[in-house]
């Protein structure tokens, strides 16, 4: 039955910003401090105090909505959305209501080899609240470290049709936020929080359903799998005769399942009015060009040009253009090997993918933490395609170059690896194993050539692993057949 | 007590500012029963004024050095309380000074204490206050107006020189009226809000009291002006210039004046008649709209009301009823059982303006009003320099003697136009009523011509 149903989803995403104070007021954002330390009358709430905008948070706002092809408005305003909550020191949160500083705009994610758009509704500015710890036995404790740190809030149309193209417009937004370098990303500490609102409808249909709006989706993991569940809930209902109600509903994902929150009719009503102690937040056209200019190349445009330039597959560009830091290492390898050949190219980017992404994963670091650096990989890379050593001889040697500094040609000179691939050399160890291996050679010409394999391998035994095994198969063959390769 | 008529004697010695610190002390001391302090700082004063008297026998005096300063217990002071006469903020300590005070204390201006009010400026009898009424200086059974009736009678009972008020509707203006003193609204933005607790932040101004126009002057001097933790605090484009030839007074049309009880209207026809002879060209304008003056600053005012007080809690500070005695949560509780009944009454009705079934109805319709009424008012001084009218329909009425909510409302008739409008208006004292009680009326001038309006009031002064 799901099959007939067509899903409906739209997705809203919290980012916090990383400027180095609060949007209202100068005490520092700086994540993990002791409790309520980073606090001012300001974030507060203390009777008198006045926010005054952090100017920073209105350029980054502006660079999420020209990195997602918005419209920037010349002249917006904030608002006040008024709700009694414990960890809301002024009972009103500083959000942008009627007039977001930026709207209409789309981000492109790519669906197995499609291209699809998903439209931006808006983005806006708006102070983050404080939180409530409620886990311990004694009453609920208040952190306000976090009250007036900057948010913006994207709003996405109601262009996703599927979990997994949530999942990826999710994972798009994330890129371009960590690219422009104005939000962490990071899901499980809560610096980008996502709620979902999903409807279904029949296949063809172009009313929308009745839509739920789903929050607590931590990790990409989790939006696809409550998208997921909610889907599938809401056709369930329908097939069996019942209706979808409009409420908000949480995703327990230790259930596995969205729980209700709160029906519509327990919905708050918010009462925005424009904020009156703030003035219009105007953005002249010279500011904007200069911060469109300052944008950065995006993951999907550096993917794209990977292809393109480098020769590499759709896999390896995506991977490598994710995060800007490995892009920008690929690419510094790739230069420090002054070869610019597709198999050159390749092989940075397989090093990378492989060994280099598996210490950034088990010790948790960055690309520029690894202990290898770009010139040090070029030097392995360029002595595997000049030939000098063998791939296998450059994965032993891989891990003396970590932490050590020490180029690829430096330890293959002091450990004598250096792959011999010179004919008369490597001829004499042939000959050399053929008068060694009559039994075989005999097998050989009756047939058995197969044992190519065992030959070669005797050459390489007897060379202590230097030998070239390219070259010493052609020289083998060369010898047992009398033909070159 | 006027500073600048003591200023020299203070300058050579002949006078010190401990005796006249001890002075209002001990006026205030006496004077008790008015209930126009909610505290007073006898220590720190004193201590002040030492200092003080060491810069004047040093010969380094600073521009207000010594002037005995009162302020409205809305406005931040660190080292004492606030408490915005609520039961809500009852031993709450500031840990901040607000941006005017911090000036005027840079200047030498010494904080005698904090001045009683209607609760959280709410109100234009001084009645709602948590802490009790303030009496009128003159006749105790009347009220000396609000909501900054603690700071009028300050000045007007000769317990200090001069005092911070704050308006939003009129609350520095009216009870200047009452009390037979000067009472400035500046223009919005003039003087930093930062530490005046918000009752409607467009609305909201601090304003002065003094016995003089001079004393009015050097204050507006030293605590207007820019400040970077007010968004909205303004700085002016440039010095605004008197208009070549005589003085054009506008006046309202006589079916605007109709709320004015006799007197006051008497005492607002001579001094338009002392205007003419002065040789100022006198013209009848008008303001349209005066029946929606009064609702248009209600909805504007109670909507940012609703918001503004939904930061007392209980959870950071002030009052708060603990959970076992809470009913319902301690929110609920503790601003049930904090906040008085006018209080309540505008939260609720803000917070209906603002709900989503008459957010258009109510306060949409109100913004437009709004500025309906502040485009008039710019044509207006096209063709007049300032506009004068009394500043009560009434003189101070008896405690008590209004009950009705709405009435109340009424009596900040003249007054609320010029806050909807952000304009600058002066109450000038002009005389008094049969019963002895005292009539004021207002300059209101265009935006930042507080400084002709202080010359203009120096004038009619000049000729009383």
């Amino acid at each position: 039955m799901l099959e007939l149903y067509e899903a409906v989803i739209g997705l809203e995403v919290h980012a916090q910003l990383l400027t180095s104070s609060k949007a209202f007021c100068s005490c520092p954002t700086e994540y993990g401090a002791e409790p309520n330390v980073n606090v001012c009358p300001i974030c507060l709430g203390h009777p008198g105090a006045l926010p005054v905008l952090n100017e920073r948070v209105v350029e980054f706002a502006v660079r999420m909505g020209l990195a997602t092809n918005c419209s920037i408005r010349e002249r917006s305003g904030f608002s006040r959305k008024n709700y009694f909550y414990p960890d809301l020191p002024k009972g009103y949160q500083i959000s942008q209501y009627e007039d977001p500083i930026c709207y209409g705009g789309y981000v492109e994610i790519e669906v197995e080899n499609d291209v699809r758009r998903i439209g931006i509704t808006r983005i806006h500015m708006e102070e983050d609240s404080g939180k409530s710890v409620h886990d311990l036995d004694i009453d609920t404790l208040v952190d306000l470290n976090r009250s007036g740190v900057p948010l913006i809030e994207i709003v996405s149309e109601p262009d996703i049709r599927t979990a997994r193209e949530a999942s990826l417009y999710l994972q798009q937004v994330r890129q371009i936020l960590v690219y422009l370098d104005i939000c962490n990303g990071n899901l499980e500490e809560g610096s980008m929080r996502c709620d979902a609102n999903v409807s279904v409808r029949r296949k063809g249909a172009t009313a929308f359903g009745t839509k739920t709006e789903v929050k607590n989706l931590n990790s990409f993991r989790n939006v696809e799998k409550a998208i997921e569940f909610e889907i599938q809930r809401q056709v369930s209902l329908l097939e069996a005769g019942g209706t979808v109600v409009q409420e908000t509903r949480m995703w327990d994902a230790g259930a596995g399942e969205t729980k209700i929150m709160r029906t519509k009719e327990g919905a708050a009503d918010y009462r925005y009015f424009p904020e009156p102690d703030l003035g219009d937040v105007v953005i002249d056209d010279e500011w904007k060009e200069s911060i469109r200019l300052s944008l950065p190349e995006l993951g999907l445009a550096k993917k794209r040009r990977f292809m393109a330039e480098y020769g590499l597959p759709a896999y390896d560009a995506g991977i490598l253009a994710d995060d800007s830091e490995v892009a920008a290492f690929y690419e510094a390898t790739v230069v420090a090997t002054r070869d610019t050949t597709h198999e050159t190219c390749k092989l940075v980017s397989n090093w990378i993918m492989t060994d280099i992404l598996r210490i950034m994963g088990d010790r948790k670091v960055g690309i520029n933490e690894t202990g290898i650096s770009a010139v040090q990989l070029a030097s392995l890379v360029s002595a595997v395609r000049s030939g000098a050593i063998s791939s296998k001889v450059a994965k032993d040697i891989f891990p003396d170059l970590v932490g050590s500094g020490r180029l690829a040609d430096d330890i293959i000179a002091e450990r004598g690896l250096r792959q011999e691939s010179d004919t008369t050399v490597l001829k004499g160890l042939v000959a050399e194993v053929l008068a060694n291996n009559p039994d075989n050679l005999e097998k050989y010409r009756n047939g058995k050539t197969n044992l190519l394999g065992f030959f070669v391998g005797q050459v390489l035994k007897a060379s202590g692993g230097t030998a070239n095994p390219g070259v010493v198969t052609a020289l083998m063959k060369e010898a047992l057949d009398g033909t070159g390769s | 007590m006027e500073y600048f008529a003591d200023r020299d004697r203070l300058s050579r010695g002949e006078a010190t500012v401990l005796d006249r610190v001890n002075g209002s002390l001990t006026r205030i001391n006496e004077h008790q029963d008015l209930n126009a302090f909610l505290h007073v700082d006898s220590e720190g004063s004193r201590q002040r004024a030492a200092e003080s008297d060491e810069r004047f026998a040093s010969g380094l005096p600073r521009p207000l050095e010594g002037m005995t300063l009162a302020v409205k217990d809305n406005i931040s002071v660190v080292g004492q309380p606030m408490t915005c006469a609520s039961a809500i903020l009852k031993g709450f300590r500031p840990v901040y000074t607000a941006t005017s005070v911090e000036r005027l204390l840079d200047a030498g201006a010494i904080v005698l204490g904090k001045t009683n009010l209607d609760e959280f400026a709410m109100g234009s009898s001084n009645e709602t206050s948590a802490f009790g009424p303030v009496l009128h200086p003159i006749d105790p059974l009347r009220v000396p107006g609000g909501s900054s009736g603690g700071s009028a009678v300050a000045v007007a009972a000769d317990l200090c020189d001069v005092a911070l008020g704050s308006e939003t509707g009129g609350s520095v203006r009216q009870p200047a009226a009452f009390c037979g003193i000067y009472g400035l609204k500046p223009t919005y933005g003039r003087i930093s809000r930062y530490g005046l607790t918000a009752f409607a932040s467009s609305l909201d101004q601090i304003g002065v009291f003094s016995k003089t126009v001079a004393d009015m002057r050097a204050v507006f001097d030293v605590v207007s002006g820019h400040d970077p933790f007010d968004s909205t605090s303004v700085v002016p484009p440039s010095p605004r210039q008197r208009t070549d030839g005589p003085l054009r007074i506008g006046i309202l049309p006589p079916e605007t004046l109709a709320p004015c009880d006799d007197s006051i209207r008497r005492a607002h026809d001579d001094v338009v008649e002392q205007f003419r002879r002065s040789g100022a060209t006198i013209e009848v304008v008008t303001i349209p709209h005066a029946d929606i003056w009064i609702p248009t600053y209600f909805i504007l005012a109670t909507a940012e009301a609703s918001s503004n007080l939904a930061r007392f809690d209980g959870i950071r500070y002030g009052l708060r009823v603990p959970e076992d005695e809470a009913e319902g949560d301690i929110i609920t509780a503790s601003r049930t059982a904090g906040f008085g009944k006018e209080v309540k009454r505008r939260i609720m009705l803000g917070t209906y303006v603002l709900s989503s079934g008459s957010y258009d109805a109510y306060y949409r319709k109100a913004q437009k009003a709004r500025r309906l009424i502040a485009d008039a008012y710019t044509s207006i001084y096209e063709s007049v320099d300032f506009v004068v009218m009394p500043t009560t329909p009434t003189t101070a009425f008896l405690r008590g003697g209004i009950t009705d909510p709405v009435t109340m409302w009424l009596s900040d008739y003249f007054t609320v136009s010029a806050n909807i409008a952000g304009i600058p208006a002066l109450s000038v004292p002009v005389g008094h009523d049969a019963q002895g009680l005292p009539i004021g009326m207002q300059i209101q001038g265009p935006m930042f011509s507080e400084e002709l309006i202080f010359d203009l009031a120096e004038r009619m002064a000049a000729q009383q």
